[in-house]
């Protein structure tokens, strides 16, 4: 069966297995998504993307199903992204968060799709990007990115969200963990979950003298407490995202955010591209591989690549010289 | 370590044992008698000499009717007490006439939808004289409101009537996933159906905590020791916090644990959860009533250890486990059939896992000596293995803040899930061996006769529930539920007499669920795998 | 090679049915996650509308149905049915749980792939999947 038409049929179609398997196409980085997202070009449309991490069991997952309903109950259209870590021994994954958010499971409103965080060629980042895309076309407003924030995937999911809300919640000593793990930076909002627990104040405290100890920036992080099993604390939560996203467009930040990631995106395109190509040739090349293995080191291989007339895309540091330098 | 054929030495849960034991393992061992305070040797000084255990099968066939001659038909042949099973949508709290109740009417048990219902299964039968066993959770309160009820009915005073409801809602959470609304709620609702019965019904057994479906699970037995004993220490607890004074209402909790294949294991878990449990209500509680003290149990014989595969050595596996719980001081013991693995058990099987018991109580001299094992090195270590094992579990769920914090934080499942995964891998390398399944197998298996639920029950029955929504007083029915949501919201007030007029009113079990769901919400468990 | 590959096989694993059994499912889980497949778990209690609207949302080629109450004669079949509302009649599903063999004869007549019985070795039901999915 030949994929792309029928694909771009079925996705304007508005076939939710359109777009899933779309998604898949991307997560797989095939090549010719690139075919159906030109195609769809003129319906490209950025949904609001709100990245969700925090470390398990702070209940993200129970948080961004309220949220789903807050936002159906205003008759916004969400898609979940739910990433999990996959086995680093089998690079199988067990992707559980949809238990969480069954009851919108028949709603039309609403579509939950699972990640794997590993096994995307060209990173998570790249693949959540073009899924991002594929979303706006299939006309959701919201995307709701979630990731549990233990490793990597929450920094390559922060890169892609406009707003990333940090979920914090009180006692098992993980929210001091997290703050020093870095996660700080990410935060545009951050929320502590089941507030109605004993000591949710110290992690509100907590967290504003990490934030006072930091440099002065020019968005304040606001803390929102929520319980999001008894959906409090929702509308302010969501109220805080919504005023971080007009921070962005007043001061142009949103803008250049765009620009920004188009760019990145090109660049991590052609980064992935050349490599695919680079590896085909050293595989069919006996010749080259032969230089290569007696040579030890990769870069003249690489650079003969990267070389074509005279004209050469290495960096001019990392250009062969002549004579090695001896000191 | 191995044997020399490469099969695992330890026991099932994985506990090492050693090849001979010596007098070293009871050096320090007090002289303990039983009857006598730990109890680790039994509640009672004469054993079963002064009464045997209670053989209590448990049973229910798709429709009241039908279940109800089955039980004059035992009542006839000699057996005092009742044991009901119920349906999954009973179980789950849901009418016969839900969408999903689809397909699941009567499989499991018998379909309980309103008062109707249950003064159909109890009709003819003195609820002064008899005890029933319910074994339901969830949906417990309604449950009982509806057989008291029907006692009502019949002109006994609720003071009279007697039996057990499995009423424990922790163990779902943890293990049987037959749970409603979340954790808080559920226990609410526990703690009002122990201090209301403290109050009206006296001689009924109001929570029987459940060893059995957190090993059915996949649990280890020191897991399901431990887990069991720590939902005890929790009831206790919310019923102090309650207000209740501890001696009034201990004596009326009991126990259920699960008797699995490992001859030794269980009885020593059997004894360890006496000792355990008796330690703790005196020291911890001080509790003075010696009722209070002595854990009670009902014992059933592992159904995960049965097999599809050859099924009559079932009725063997059957008989290690029931002896291990009647060597262990079990109180009442469900011996299951061959069959069971398969769907209900037919009338042959059912009888053949009762003269199992009656083989046990008469021929094999079991009965005529307490706690026989007592005092053997093995025995006697083993049992001190079990109670550290569970001390320390206890330690790590009070470090999470308590059952159900430890619930929350997916404790309990991921410990049963690791410890399944780890068996299923020993028996994929065959260093356990089921006989049957991975080893000794049989080609050419006979196909056992398997008996099933017609179709046409489960119309009938939601023709039923239809008919009673149709011919009550609705505007009784409705002020009922209307008052049950009120109490619901206030949580100082006692769900109970509620829950029992709205039963009067013939609100059904799903309307009467469906109520107290509006205010309390559903709970889902996130993927502990 | 490396572990991870480009194109895992994405497999829904539901409990359909009343029954809250899950040890068996979840075994199941870890072994199909450890033979590198991605494994969807949707939980307790699915109905057969939510299972396909899973499988197709997650683009899984594969649903796992796990079901101890005996209502497999009803809840299967109803599963086959709605992926054919769905065109999504590719999908392969297959099952487990407690079914005598007369019912496995009728629910593959049905279109049910494949049923696993208790016992069954983990490695059984990973082989199985490798050899309908070679690529997966």
């Amino acid at each position: 069966m030949s994929g792309d038409r029928d694909l771009a049929a079925e996705f304007r179609a508005g076939n939710v297995r359109g777009l899933a398997r779309a998604i898949s196409l991307v997560e797989q980085r095939d090549p010719t998504v690139r075919h159906l997202l030109e195609e769809l070009r003129d319906g490209l449309r950025r949904p609001r993307v709100l990245g969700f991490t925090g470390a398990p069991g702070t209940g993200k997952s129970t948080l961004v199903d309220a949220l789903v309903g807050l936002l159906r109950g205003r008759d916004q259209k969400v898609a979940v992204v739910a990433v999990d870590p996959n086995s680093p021994f089998s690079g199988g994954a067990i992707l559980g968060d949809r238990i969480r958010m069954q009851r919108h499971a028949l709603d039309g409103g609403v579509y939950i799709r699972s990640m794997g965080a590993r096994g995307h060629l060209g990173g998570l980042s790249a693949a959540s990007r073009e899924a991002i895309r594929l979303l706006g076309a299939f006309g959701f407003d919201y995307v709701l990115l979630e990731t549990v924030g233990v490793g990597q995937s929450e920094l390559e999911v922060a890169a892609v969200a406009d707003t990333t809300v940090v979920v914090l919640t009180p006692g098992q000593g993980d929210s001091v963990q997290m703050l020093k793990a870095g996660i700080m930076e990410i935060a545009d909002v951050f929320a502590v979950n089941k507030a109605d627990l004993p000591g949710a104040q110290k992690v509100v405290q907590e967290i504003r003298s990490m934030l006072n100890m930091g440099p002065k920036l020019a968005w304040k992080p606001p803390i929102v407490m929520t319980v999001a099993a008894r959906a409090e604390g929702l509308e302010e939560l969501l109220e805080a995202v919504e005023r971080h996203q007009q921070h962005l467009e007043t001061t142009g930040e949103a803008a250049e955010r765009a620009a920004e990631r188009l760019k990145d995106e090109a660049a991590d395109l052609v980064g992935e591209w050349a490599r695919r190509q680079a590896r085909k040739l050293l595989d069919d090349d006996a010749e080259l591989s032969r230089r290569l293995l007696d040579d030890r080191v990769p870069y003249a291989a690489a650079e003969e690549i990267l070389t074509t007339e005279g004209e050469s895309l290495v960096p001019r540091a990392a250009r062969s010289r002549h004579k090695m330098k001896s000191r | 370590m191995r044997r020399e054929d490469g099969v695992e030495t330890s026991t099932i849960s994985g506990i090492p044992v050693d090849p001979v034991y010596t007098a070293e393992a009871t050096r320090d061992l007090p002289d303990e008698l039983p009857g006598e305070f730990p109890y680790t040797r039994g509640i009672h000084k004469s054993g079963y000499r002064g009464r045997l255990w209670t053989m209590r099968q448990f049973s229910g066939f798709a429709t009241a009717r039908e279940t109800n001659a089955r039980y004059h038909y035992l009542l006839k042949n000699g057996q005092t007490g009742l044991s009901v099973a119920f349906d999954m949508p009973t179980l789950m709290g849901q009418d016969s006439d839900a969408p999903t109740s689809r397909g699941e009417i009567g499989h499991c048990g018998v379909a309980i939808d309103s008062l109707a219902d249950m003064e159909t299964l109890l009709d003819g039968i003195p609820l002064d004289k008899v005890t029933t066993s319910m074994t339901i959770n969830s949906p417990a309160a309604i449950l009982l409101a509806m057989y008291l009820v029907v006692a009502e009915k019949q002109g006994v005073p609720w003071t009279q009537v007697g039996g057990t409801l499995q009423n424990d809602i922790l163990k779902e959470y943890i293990a049987q996933k037959e749970y409603i609304f979340p954790p808080q709620p559920s226990m609410r609702l526990v703690i009002d159906s122990i201090e209301f019965c403290a109050r009206e019904v006296p001689r009924w057994n109001t929570v029987s905590i459940s060893g059995y479906h957190i090993r059915e699970a996949g649990s280890t037995a020191a897991q399901e020791l431990a887990f069991t004993l720590a939902d005890g220490f929790a009831y206790v607890d919310a019923c102090l916090e309650r207000g209740m004074q501890i001696d009034e209402f201990a004596p009326r909790l009991s126990f259920f644990f699960d008797a699995h294949i490992d001859f030794f294991e269980e009885i020593a878990k059997f004894r360890a959860a006496r000792r355990i449990w008796a330690r703790h209500m005196r020291e911890r509680y001080g509790a003075q009533n010696p009722r209070s003290l002595q854990l009670r149990f009902h014992t059933q014989t592992a159904g995960v250890s049965l097999t599809a595969q050859q099924p009559e050595l079932n009725i063997a596996r059957t008989a290690v486990e029931a002896l291990a719980a009647v060597l262990g001081g079990t109180q009442s013991l469900h011996t299951n059939a061959m069959d069971e693995v398969l769907a209900l058990p037919t009338d042959k099987s059912a009888r053949i896992a009762l003269r199992t018991q009656q083989m046990l109580a008469y021929e094999s001299g079991a009965a005529n000596t307490v706690d026989p094992l007592g005092g053997s090195y093995f025995m006697e270590s083993l049992t001190k293995r079990m109670e550290e094992e569970a001390e320390a579990y206890f330690e790590r769920i009070s470090e999470y803040g308590g059952v159900i914090r430890a619930i929350e934080a997916g404790f309990f499942q991921k410990e049963i899930a690791d410890a399944s995964f780890r068996y299923q891998t020993e028996l994929e390398h065959k260093r356990r061996v089921i006989v049957g399944v991975n080893d000794f197998v049989t080609d050419d298996e006979e196909p056992i006769e398997i008996l099933r639920i017609s179709p046409q029950a489960e119309q009938e029955q939601v023709d039923r529930v239809r008919e009673v929504r149709r011919k009550r007083d609705q505007a009784r029915c409705t002020r009922a539920l209307e008052s049950l949501r009120k109490a619901a919201q206030s949580p100082d007030e006692n769900l109970m007499p509620h829950i029992v007029e709205a039963v009067r009113a013939y609100a059904t079990e799903g309307e009467i669920m469906g109520t107290m769901v509006d205010v309390f919400g559903l709970y889902t468990e996130r993927a502990i795998i | 090679m490396s572990a991870v590959q480009a194109k895992p096989l994405r497999i829904v694993l539901a409990k359909v049915g009343l029954d809250g059994h899950d040890r068996g499912v979840k075994v199941v889980a870890r072994a199909l996650r450890d033979a590198g497949f991605e494994v969807i778990y949707t939980g307790l209690r699915q109905t057969p509308a939510m299972v396909v609207e899973a499988a197709l949302q997650e683009d899984a080629q594969v649903i796992g149905l796990s079901l101890h109450s005996g209502a497999h004669m009803t809840l299967f079949p109803a599963v086959i049915e709605e992926l054919k509302k769905r065109q999504a009649g590719d999908i392969t599903v297959f099952g487990g749980g407690i079914i005598p063999d007369d019912d496995i004869a009728e629910l593959k007549k049905l279109g049910v792939a494949e049923i696993f019985t208790p016992g069954a070795p983990l490695e059984e039901i990973v082989t199985w999947l490798r050899k309908r999915f070679p690529d997966g």
